[in-house]
């Protein structure tokens, strides 16, 4: 008698929990041959809600974290990824990529958290700058977070988009609420339980799988998300969400990188994701020969 | 008629611990559809006494939690103000002074709250301070340590004593659950409060964890029921502790009129006390306004 295979059910990710949707719906992607991947949770608006209250309440203490503290615990997601590499590429052939270039995400996707988890403690001091101004003032701007930001994964990848868009926001002090790529799912849930089991606080990054064109405006109008990123989004959905993202004035970004290359990583990525404060603070003079300071 | 006291009440029924569970539970997985919830919500803020009880209060802080108990979200016009606010015996002048003749009540807690370790003579002239500043409610608290080494006669007088001393002042007995330990000593406590001459039995002084647990307050108002059943008199109801979320308070609720009905569901005879309630329901009265989800960024904090 031939064994009746079990197909895993992938559940999403919020608050460092792994609960069912609430709605209890599921779809079940299929790879090239027709064959059904998984079962994975279809997330509604209410997921959506409860994904940016736990992202609001991890807000406070993962961004008054050291930074260094931060770049250890980005550091530690790679160190765990890499742990993992053969479910990831395991999953990423299932999902139709060929065994090499399955290969090559996974290591770029390690290479590039370790990559921001070494900016954590240092984009600040790149980023800040002190300001000459014609008075009697320490003239100073610093970065800091946004607050919670929503991520629309780029679609055609399970993992590298993923990876490449949440690394930065995280790196520099925000909390995440991701959507998932729709039709390849597989290894944002994992990558959850990678998070899970690395030290990231619960509620940092919450993952939620199901239709971006469903959930999406919801993430977009929530008053309590501060910034939206989006990457290589139809045109219609994505003017539909700038509108969505205008009752509070959301940042709002698309990027058009592809995620696959090297190089599509950098500082940009974190800055776009922090606001400047200048602080103008009172003194008698700085800099100046006759300077204390 | 003899005297009442103590020895001459109805003994208290024991609790079914598990089958209040039960029936608690039952109350939360009623549909509320959207209109209901929207006049529900209204409702809920109606029955707010907005609390401010800390050791660091000022009057600065009285008097803008008095501005917001009459200016909930003016952005939305059409909202109830709250029922009370509710302030310790020293800043209920300033209170007074703010609300002046306002429909918004002003309670006060008294009796040495929230400890209540005091002489009688000290928690008489506690009360009589809070209203003779011009408190219309008076919270006060029972002393636990009393009621659980047995001294029954010790608690009712007291409560007794303190009714007497509020006067024209509706009295809200604190039984303080949390310290209880049991749904049996929470219904007794009930009996006790009630025979004794409160107007309102509360839960809790919000200092103690578990407060206002569905359970508990389902014990209460079973008490309030029996004792409406006996005498045809109406006991109010707070829920004071713990229900931070609009959804808990639907809840409450929705318990409120299947157990005791209609009559009860105004501020009259059911309040919650809650500090940071008030602002969870304007988002959700929002939220079901403009369909966009809310942010604690764009409503008042006091």
């Amino acid at each position: 008698m031939s064994r009746l295979e079990i197909l895993k059910t992938y559940k999403i990710y919020i608050g460092g929990q792994f609960p069912r949707t609430e709605s209890g719906r599921y779809y079940t992607p299929f790879d090239k041959k027709g064959k059904p991947l998984a079962n994975i949770c279809l997330s509604s608006r209410k997921d959506v809600r409860n994904a940016v209250v736990a992202a609001r309440k991890a807000f406070g203490s993962w961004s008054e974290r050291s930074a260094f503290n931060r770049g250890q615990i980005l550091y530690r997601i790679a160190e765990m990824l890499e742990g993992r590499r053969a479910q990831f590429i395991d999953e990423l052939i299932q999902q139709g990529l060929t065994k090499a270039n399955a290969e090559k995400e996974v290591n770029l996707s390690i290479d590039r958290i370790v990559y921001y988890a070494g900016w954590c403690d240092k984009f600040n001091q790149v980023l800040s700058s002190v300001n000459p101004v014609s008075s009697a003032h320490f003239n100073f701007s610093t970065c800091e977070p946004m607050g919670v930001v929503g991520i629309i994964s780029e679609q055609t990848s399970s993992l590298i988009g993923l990876v490449s868009m949440l690394m930065p926001a995280i790196c520099g002090g925000n909390t995440a609420v991701v959507l998932a790529s729709e039709k390849l799912p597989l290894c944002a849930v994992t990558f959850a339980e990678v998070l899970n089991s690395s030290d990231v606080p619960g509620g940092v990054v919450n993952i939620l799988t199901g239709s971006t064109s469903e959930m999406a405006p919801t993430l977009a109008s929530h008053m309590d998300v501060n910034a939206l990123i989006t990457s290589q989004l139809d045109d219609s959905l994505k003017k539909n969400l700038s509108v969505a993202a205008v009752d509070n004035l959301k940042r709002n970004y698309e990027f058009t990188a592809d995620w696959s290359k090297p190089e599509s990583q950098g500082l940009n990525y974190i800055s776009d994701l922090q606001e400047i404060k200048t602080t103008w603070h009172p003194i008698e003079n700085i800099g100046g020969a006759t300077s204390s300071y | 008629m003899e005297p009442i006291s103590f020895l001459n009440i109805p003994t208290s029924p024991s609790i079914d611990k598990v089958g209040v569970e039960e029936r608690v539970a039952r109350f939360q997985t009623r549909s509320i559809k959207n209109e209901s919830k929207r006049q529900g919500l209204k409702m809920v803020l109606s029955m707010i006494d907005l609390t401010t009880l800390e050791g660091k209060d000022t009057p600065g802080k009285v008097k803008q939690m008095c501005y917001k108990a009459q200016h909930l979200h003016d952005l939305h016009p059409g909202l109830p103000t709250v029922a009370a606010v509710c302030v310790y015996p020293s800043m209920v002048a300033v209170a007074r002074k703010e609300l002046k003749n306002a429909s918004v009540k002003i309670a006060s807690v008294s009796t040495v709250f929230p400890a209540g370790q005091a002489p009688l003579e000290v928690k008489i002239t506690d009360t009589k301070f809070a209203v003779d500043a011009g408190a219309d409610e008076i919270d006060m608290v029972i002393s636990r340590g009393k009621f659980l080494s047995g001294e029954y006669n010790f608690v009712f007088d007291e409560i007794a004593a303190i009714k007497e001393a509020c006067g024209k002042a509706r009295l809200k007995v604190i039984l303080e659950t949390g310290e209880l330990a049991t749904l049996d000593n929470v219904r007794k406590a009930s009996d006790i409060a009630i025979y004794a001459g409160a107007d309102f039995i509360k839960t809790s002084t919000g200092k103690i964890q578990p407060a206002a647990t569905m359970q508990v307050t389902y014990t209460m108002l079973m008490a309030i029921r029996d004792y409406f059943d006996e005498t045809g008199i109406m006991i109010g109801m707070k829920p004071a502790g713990g229900i931070s979320t609009s959804k808990l308070a639907l809840h409450n609720l929705v318990m409120v009129k299947e157990i005791l009905g209609d009559a009860w569901l105004n501020n009259h005879w059911f309040r919650f006390g809650a500090s940071s309630l008030a602002n969870d329901v304007l988002m959700q009265i929002m939220k079901t306004e403009t369909g966009v989800y809310q942010s604690s960024d764009y409503f008042t904090i006091d």
